[in-house]
């Protein structure tokens, strides 16, 4: 065992690296639940978010294009997910299922032509001063663009539920969509406005597995993260904050774990790859012990006549 | 009394229409762990499959469903591929051993071929590939192309082919560096890009500069070209994609020579149930071209040890080698049979790290 393999700084910065997709999906999926629409969707808007980012930077050479693609990529997935729920009806179990299905292949065949190819790098941001500080500097202050922008918006998400009237609105939607309806707010479309938020952030959460995290484009390279990122928005008592804490642990135990694979101490390997689930889901029970609940329309299709 | 006149009559009819229809065509399945583009594992199987179509044309009809997940969902897709009037169905991973052992049963008249497995019948033949020959040639090309005498191994499972696998290349990267190390992280997984590649940049942050990978994906190929000054080289297929840097060369799975055989066996109704376990010199096991990254002596070493291996003068497991615990295992001289081979379990002395069990 040889613990001084690991490089403390190093360790960091990565697990925010691997953090950055889940938490980019999680805080949009926060929001449509917040409204009261299930999208069980995020794995299929997240891998076609991938791969439209990808070939978007890699026709065009610029990797923030890419990201700016696969958020309309993701939204516009989406869009069908709307059009089936909040119009025809549809149940958004079901709807979100085949839209996961729907978006595996539709990526695979989008990305035909794209395997075995090199995306244009993203440059890191280089702060004057704060970059240079020792260890903070590493940790902190040389990362992507996209990778505080997923920061930024959970804290955007935050401040826009808990004070703005906007949120008020969208939560009172979530809560009791026939109350809402009958003070007047347009259900469907915040609804639907919601949807489309949540599809454009899975998406750009896709992209950055494909642009950033790996680099490179493969069949299903999502392998399962939109799952994670639903399952955490529950774990996270639909909270912003949590949800952010919820994706470092799961980013950073995944990580932890391979270098403690790695550096050879004596943990049996079958703990350490369990150890990022059962950490993140311990954690957050424990937190939601507040009893925050889910809300209460969540799942449940709304029209005017009933 | 009526109802089972019913019934035998339905079967008949339904017997008589797949034998018609086996008559015509030949019907081929394929079960596949990973999606078809991933560049490793799976594409090699698929480019098998191709090479069948494009042998026998319109005598065959190929079908495959790709991602098939480890287990009960393996048992339901062979099922029904079988139902579906499959003549001949290969499974293309090692966790679909005993879901294709309890399909086979239910379908004596189907034949089965299961990749990396060890459990046979009299309608289930296995087969694999020798790819512990390759990874020696990997191995003596590693220990002298290290310079910090670390050597990061992305293993998936812990099974004799991966841990065969490992040895293999340890105890060539030794033979040629008294000095390397190798680091050893189990993913868990066949495919998952983003854990592959989160695997491949620990391991160069903890000082690796040379990747060995047992999964499937490219990603590891793709973090270690954005970490610059690290090699690798590409799994089950070329990768040809990422060199001359990382990659500097690959063991190649060539299946296509084996799916024809046994398919035209299936034509012939000379199918018998066999255990085929080819490696370089019969060309199951390819060495993908070494790129001019590496020295021309070390090239040259690499190319000798490929051929003696290939014209069977030499085998990567000659003793003398004692495992981890530091008891012997072969004496000197002594060649491992392959029954201790197929079912490896153990680390050889000087890796450091226990074997998931």
């Amino acid at each position: 065992m040889d613990l001084s393999a690991i490089n403390p700084v190093l360790l960091i910065a990565s697990l925010m690296v691997a953090a950055t997709p889940l938490l980019l999906a999680a805080v949009g999926e926060l929001v449509v639940e917040k409204a009261g629409v299930l999208n069980l969707g995020v794995e299929g808007m997240m891998i076609v978010g991938a791969i439209a980012g990808f070939a978007t930077a890699v026709e065009s050479g610029s990797p923030l294009l890419g990201f700016v693609v696969a958020a309309i990529a993701g939204a516009a997935l989406s869009t069908l997910f709307a059009i089936l729920t909040q119009f025809a009806q549809a149940n958004q179990v079901a709807s979100g299922l085949s839209l996961t299905l729907f978006g595996l292949g539709l990526s695979a065949l989008m990305g035909q032509s794209y395997v075995g190819i090199k995306p244009p790098q993203m440059q890191d941001i280089h702060f004057p001063l704060l970059s240079d500080l020792p260890v903070v500097g590493p940790i902190l202050f040389t990362h992507d663009i996209i990778l505080y922008f997923g920061i930024a918006l959970t804290a955007a998400i935050w401040a826009v539920l808990k004070y703005s009237r906007v949120g008020l609105i969208l939560r009172a939607v979530g809560e009791n969509h026939d109350a809402a309806h009958a003070l007047g707010y347009k259900v469907l479309r915040i609804r639907v406005l919601a949807i489309l938020f949540g599809g454009a952030c899975a998406g750009m959460g896709g992209a950055y597995i494909s642009l950033i995290r790996v680099p490179q484009w493969t069949e299903g390279m999502t392998a399962g993260i939109g799952w994670i990122a639903l399952a955490l928005v529950v774990f996270a008592s639909w909270k912003p904050w949590r949800v952010l804490l919820g994706a470092y642990l799961f980013g950073g135990v995944t990580v932890v774990q391979l270098n403690l694979q790695a550096a050879g101490v004596a943990i049996p390997v079958e703990y350490l790859a369990m150890s990022p689930y059962l950490i993140t889901i311990v954690v957050l029970v424990i937190l939601s012990a507040d009893k925050s609940s889910a809300p209460a329309a969540l799942g449940r299709n709304f029209h005017a006549s009933r | 009394m009526k109802l089972t006149k019913l019934l035998t009559g339905a079967a008949m009819a339904l017997g008589l229409a797949t034998s018609a229809m086996a008559e015509d065509k030949t019907k081929v399945g394929f079960v596949y762990v990973g999606p078809v583009g991933d560049g490793g594992w799976t594409y090699e199987h698929d480019q098998g499959r191709k090479a069948v179509v494009a042998e026998f044309g319109d005598k065959v009809e190929t079908v495959y469903v790709e991602n098939v997940a480890e287990g009960p969902d393996a048992e339901r897709v062979i099922t029904q591929m079988a139902l579906q009037g499959a003549d001949l169905i290969f499974t293309t991973s090692f966790g679909y051993m005993d879901p294709t052992i309890n399909v086979a049963k239910k379908f004596p008249n189907v034949k089965f071929e299961h990749a990396t497995g060890y459990k046979r019948a009299d309608n289930v033949s296995t087969y694999s590939a020798r790819f512990y020959e390759g990874r020696a040639v990997q191995g003596t090309i590693a220990g002298h192309m290290t310079k910090s005498n670390i050597v990061g191994y992305i293993g998936s499972y812990p099974i004799p082919e991966v841990i065969r696998g490992i040895n293999s290349a340890y105890l060539h990267a030794k033979k040629v560096n008294p000095d390397v190390t190798f680091k050893i992280v189990w993913a868990f997984t066949w495919f998952d890009p983003a854990k592959e590649a989160d695997a491949a940049k620990v391991l160069i942050e903890q000082g690796a500069d040379v990747i060995l990978q047992h999964t499937d994906s490219t990603a590891p190929q793709a973090a270690a070209q954005a970490a610059g000054n690290v090699i690798t080289f590409g799994q089950a297929s070329d990768m040809a994609e990422y060199g001359p840097l990382p990659r500097v060369s690959s063991i190649i799975d060539n299946w296509a020579p084996y799916y024809i055989a046994r398919t035209k066996a299936v034509m012939d109704g000379t199918w018998t149930s066999v255990d085929t376990w080819d490696g370089i010199g019969p060309g199951m096991v390819g060495i993908g071209e070494i790129s001019d990254a590496v020295p021309a002596e070390v090239k040259a070493e690499a190319l000798a040890l490929k051929d003696a291996i290939a014209n069977g003068s030499y085998h990567p497991f000659t003793g003398p080698i004692n495992k981890q615990d530091g008891s012997a295992w072969l004496a000197d001289g002594e060649i491992a049979d392959d029954g201790t081979l197929a079912g490896m379990n153990f680390f050889v002395e000087g890796i450091e790290g226990d074997i998931p069990q």
